[in-house]
């Protein structure tokens, strides 16, 4: 799952990042900071994963007010 | 007619990483209240008039601060409590949980400058009708310390409009906010008024030996309260 703050919300941590790699020289415009959760799942059926994991994000990994998610699923067997 | 001399009892509650649990209860005692501490893997309050959801690192602040500590089982018979329209005063981190929690509308998140801001503010008290209140004056300038590394309030411009309209503003950081929160919001009040969350720390500021004792009208007016409701108990 990749948990990022929603567009328009102040990220001070990308403002600070951002300000840093100007710093080294790079011309970047914008940076955003979010998270990364990987987890592993028994759940076989990617349509019930995926079901599951937006409960999750909706329920404990994301913040619906501040936060936006996209889940990835990666068959690893 | 309310005896002065009854003690209420107000429970603190104590999560993993919690640390100004302590501080909570001193200050309650000092004002007239008998601290009763409540260790987060309860599923039931002792008999208590009010609860306070102390400040500290709950969980480590992991994920996101407050939203760990939100699944204790404690939590349950808190949101039964708030429902029921019983007294909850969070503070700091347990103003962090409560939003979480949903018990309080909004969010905080890292301070803007993304430095921990130690040091007293002055706040603006804008209600006075509330249980966590009514020993000030509306308006009252309050000097009250804050410590925090994620304490900037946060509501989209909707929830905020709803937030400003409906008066749940009851503390507001005088001048530049020190940490960024929307509209200087330092705390606010559910609907109902009978759930409160700020992010200043009322029980650092209740002896003048450590400077402001403005904390203590915060403290002082929830044990008031919680007076209120152990006497309508006990008549019942």
């Amino acid at each position: 799952m990749l948990v990022r703050p929603k567009s328009g919300i102040l990220d001070p941590q990308g403002e600070a990042v951002l300000g840093s790699l100007r710093q080294l020289g790079f011309a970047v415009d914008d940076a955003r900071i979010g998270r990364v959760v990987d987890l592993k799942l028994e759940n076989g059926d990617p349509e019930q994963a995926r079901v599951e994991l937006e409960r999750m994000c909706d329920q404990l990994l994301a913040n619906p007010l501040i936060e936006s998610y996209e889940i990835e699923l990666v068959d690893d067997r | 007619m309310i005896a002065p001399e009854l003690s209420p009892r107000i429970g603190v509650i104590t999560f993993p990483g919690s640390n100004d649990d302590r501080d909570a209860a001193l200050a309650l005692a000092s004002l007239g209240a008998e601290p009763v501490p409540v260790w987060h893997g309860e599923h039931e309050l002792p008999d208590v008039g009010a609860v306070v959801l102390p400040g500290g690192f709950s969980y480590g602040d992991y994920l996101r601060a407050g939203a760990l500590a939100r699944f204790a089982p404690v939590m349950k018979p808190v949101r039964a409590l708030a429902a029921a329209g019983g007294l909850v005063l969070g503070i700091c981190n347990g103003f962090q949980v409560l939003c979480e929690a949903g018990l309080l509308p909004g969010t905080l998140r890292p301070n803007r400058s993304l430095s921990f801001v130690c040091r007293d503010v002055a706040l603006t008290v804008e209600r006075i009708d509330t249980p966590f209140t009514a020993r000030c004056t509306r308006g009252q300038r309050l000097s009250i310390p804050i410590k925090h590394g994620e304490g900037c309030f946060f509501a989209d411009s909707e929830l905020l409009a709803e937030v400003e309209a409906s008066g749940r503003v009851v503390l507001r950081y005088e001048g530049e906010s020190p940490n960024g929160s929307v509209a200087g919001i330092a705390g606010i009040v559910n609907a109902e008024g009978n759930v409160m969350g700020l992010m200043p720390h009322p029980e650092h500021a209740v002896d003048p030996l450590t400077g402001s004792t403005d904390g203590a009208l915060v403290l002082g007016s929830l044990v008031d309260a919680a007076r209120r409701v152990t006497a309508l108990h006990a008549a019942v």
